[in-house]
C-alpha cells in the first residue's frame, strides 16, 4: 500500500514531517489533584493524578520517597470496533508501567516520603500513539498537581513507510506493520528516558527516525509549556493579592 | 473554568471575559514580579554575584537555579523559592486546619487534612470533656469514641513534625473541638490566607466560619464556647428536672435543632465560598460577607447564587473592587 503518495502527502494530507495537531486542557476532574487532557489529532486521552497521599497498602510504603502507581485503561468506545475487554490484559499492564516508570524517572519522589502518588490516564479516542499521548496528558496532569518534577517528560513516536521517516503515525499508519518508535525525552536536560520499537530497522535509518521523534517531543513540549505557563498566571491573577 | 461548566450565553460570556482582563490588567500594573510566573524546568533569573539560598520548588541544574513546579517566584533577600499554587497543602507549626477523622487508633486519632500524609492528634495533646488536667488513664482511651468518631470533623491545630515526619495535631482549647450541624467545603489551600483569625462568628447570621489553612472550610451553626464545668452543671441540673417532670426536657430538642433561617443563612455563605474559589478569587471573610449580602441585593434565591448570572456579577464586582483599592494606593 502506498503511505506517501508522489507529491508527498500521507493519507491523512500531512507532510512526511508533520506533526497531528495538539490540544490541551488542564483542571478537567473535579476532584482530581491534577487533571488534564491531551489529544494529538484524533487521539485524545484524559489523565487524573491523586496524591502524594496517604499509602494504601502499608507494606508498599516506602521510608525515603513515594510510591507511583499508574493504571491505563481505554475506554470501550476508543476504538472503531466496540469490544468489551478484560480490565488488566497484557497490553495496558505494559503501557501501565511503561508509564509509571517514564513518570517516576521524573518525579522528585524523595522530596514527599511515605506517600504514594496515583496516575489514572484513559484513552477516550485511539487513533495511534496512544502510549505517547498518555505520557503527555500525565506530565501535564502532574504538573497541575504542584507535584515537584525535574523536567517535563514529553513523548512522541515516529515511524518508517515506504523509505520515508514519518512523524507521529496515525492508526492506519501504525497498523500497517513497519517499524514504530516512540521516544520520550526530558527536553531541557536533553536526555532519553523512554525507547521503544517494535520491527527492526538498519542502525543508519533507525537514527533519523530517532532524531525526527526527539524533533517531535521537542515541540510537543514547547505546547505543553505555553499551556502550563498560561493556566499558572491564570490561577495567580485571579488569586489577587 | 476548573469544576463547573457555566452556562454562559453571549452578553454574559462576553462580560465575563472584560472582567477576568480588567483583573489580567490590573494584577499587571500593581505587583512588581507579574512576569515571575514560571513552569517546571524554566531557569530562574538570578544575579549570582550576591550568592542564592534555594528554597522549595527550586534545584540545581549545570550551575543554573531551574524551578521543579508551576508557580510564582518569590524573593527574599537570598533565599529564592518557587510559590506553588495548586498543590497539596503545606502545614506550617501554628496552622489552623479543619479535617476529618478517619481511624480510631491506639491513644490517638488520624485525619484526613488534605496533606500528604495523615495527621496525628494525640488523646493526650486534647483537652479532655471535664476539662480537668490529668494523665489519661485507659478508660479514657476506650472513651476515645466518645469524643471523636470515624468521620466527625474536627478543627485542630499543627503541633509539629515527629522526628519521622508525620505531622502531629493539637487541641488544647476549647474552640477546637467536633463540628457538626453545617456545612464542609474543600477548597485549593492557596486561596486561604494565612491569618490572624480563623474563626470567625458572624453574629448577623448566627453562624460560625472556620477558614482552615488546609482548604477545608467549615461553616456551621453557632456554638458558644461555654465553660465546660458550666455545663456539667446545667446537664445535670437538667437532668434532676427531666427525671422529675418524667419527659423530655425541651430544653435538649431545642439544642439539636437548627431553625430554618440559619440553614438558609449557612446555605448562603456556603455558596458565596463555591462561587469564589470556582472562580479561583482568594477566600476571606470579608469577601464572603460581601457575596451574600451582594446575592440577597440582587434578589437571589440560595440556588441562584450557583447559576451563571451570579458568577458574571461577582467576577465584576471584584473587578470593580481591585481597581478600586489600586487607585487608593
Amino acid at each position: 500500500m502506498e503511505y506517501v503518495n508522489p507529491e508527498g502527502l500521507r493519507l491523512d494530507g500531512r507532510r512526511p514531517l508533520e506533526m497531528r495537531q495538539l490540544r490541551a486542557e488542564i483542571g478537567v476532574v473535579a476532584r482530581a489533584d491534577g487533571s488534564a487532557v491531551f489529544e494529538m489529532g484524533n487521539t485524545k486521552v484524559i489523565a487524573a493524578i491523586y496524591g502524594p497521599r496517604e499509602v494504601q497498602n502499608k507494606s508498599q510504603q516506602i521510608n525515603d520517597q513515594a510510591v507511583v502507581r499508574c493504571e491505563y485503561s481505554m475506554a470501550n468506545f476508543s476504538t472503531g470496533d466496540r469490544m468489551r475487554k478484560p480490565k488488566h490484559d497484557r497490553r495496558s499492564t505494559e503501557i501501565s508501567l511503561v508509564i509509571r516508570q517514564t513518570m517516576e524517572a521524573c518525579i522528585l519522589t524523595h522530596l514527599m516520603p511515605r506517600s504514594q502518588i496515583d496516575i489514572f490516564v484513559q484513552v477516550l479516542q485511539a487513533d495511534g500513539g496512544t502510549r505517547s499521548a498518555c505520557i503527555n496528558a500525565a506530565t501535564l496532569a502532574l504538573a497541575d498537581a504542584g507535584i515537584p518534577m525535574r523536567d517535563l517528560v514529553t513523548s512522541c513516536a515516529a515511524g518508517y513507510l515506504n523509505t520515508t521517516p514519518l512523524l507521529d503515525l496515525n492508526y492506519v499508519e501504525d497498523s500497517a506493520g513497519g517499524p514504530d518508535v516512540t521516544v520520550g525525552i526530558l527536553p531541557k536536560l536533553d536526555k532519553v528516558t523512554l525507547l521503544q520499537m517494535d520491527a527492526k530497522l538498519p542502525l543508519d535509518t533507525f537514527e533519523t527516525v530517532m532524531q525526527l521523534a526527539i524533533e517531535g517531543c521537542k515541540a510537543v513540549a514547547n505546547y505543553i509549556r505555553e499551556i502550563l505557563l498560561e493556566n499558572t498566571k491564570q490561577l495567580e491573577f485571579r488569586r489577587g493579592v | 473554568m476548573r469544576g463547573v461548566q457555566l452556562s454562559l450565553n453571549k452578553t454574559q460570556k462576553l462580560r465575563l471575559e472584560t472582567a477576568l482582563e480588567k483583573l489580567e490588567s490590573l494584577s499587571s500594573t500593581t505587583s512588581n514580579n507579574s512576569n515571575a510566573s514560571v513552569t517546571v524546568a524554566d531557569t530562574i533569573p538570578i544575579n549570582y554575584e550576591d550568592g542564592v539560598l534555594k528554597g522549595h520548588g527550586t534545584s540545581e541544574m549545570d550551575g543554573r537555579v531551574v524551578a521543579t513546579i508551576c508557580g510564582v517566584v518569590e524573593r527574599v533577600n537570598k533565599l529564592v523559592y518557587v510559590r506553588a499554587l495548586r498543590a497539596r497543602y503545606k502545614p506550617e507549626i501554628g496552622d489552623i486546619i479543619v479535617g476529618r477523622v478517619i481511624e480510631v487508633a491506639p491513644k490517638r486519632w488520624r485525619l484526613e487534612i488534605n496533606f500528604s500524609q495523615d495527621a496525628v492528634l494525640m488523646l493526650s495533646s486534647m483537652n479532655l470533656p471535664d476539662g480537668i488536667q490529668r494523665r489519661r488513664t485507659a478508660v479514657d482511651e476506650l472513651n476515645m469514641r466518645s469524643i471523636f468518631e470515624e468521620n466527625d470533623i474536627v478543627c485542630a491545630e499543627v503541633r509539629g513534625f515527629q522526628h519521622d515526619g508525620s505531622l502531629y495535631l493539637q487541641a488544647r482549647s476549647q474552640k477546637y473541638r467536633k463540628l457538626d450541624r453545617g456545612q464542609l467545603l474543600r477548597i485549593s489551600p492557596y486561596l486561604v490566607k494565612r491569618r490572624k483569625q480563623h474563626f470567625h462568628h458572624l453574629d448577623q447570621y448566627g453562624v460560625d466560619l472556620i477558614l482552615g489553612c488546609n482548604g477545608f472550610i467549615w461553616v456551621g451553626e453557632h456554638v458558644e464556647a461555654k465553660d465546660d464545668m458550666v455545663v456539667d452543671q446545667m446537664i445535670k441540673s437538667e437532668q434532676e428536672n427531666a427525671s422529675l417532670s418524667g419527659s423530655v426536657s425541651s430544653c435538649e430538642q431545642e439544642q439539636s435543632h437548627t431553625s430554618v433561617e440559619i440553614r438558609q443563612h449557612i446555605c448562603r455563605l456556603a455558596n458565596a465560598v463555591r462561587v469564589l474559589s470556582t472562580l479561583g478569587f482568594m477566600v476571606t471573610v470579608e469577601l464572603i460577607i460581601e457575596l451574600v449580602d451582594l446575592s440577597i441585593s440582587h434578589n437571589l434565591n440560595i440556588h441562584e447564587m450557583l447559576g451563571a448570572e451570579f458568577y458574571v456579577i461577582v467576577a465584576e464586582k471584584e473587578a470593580e473592587r481591585r481597581s478600586l483599592a489600586t487607585k487608593k494606593r
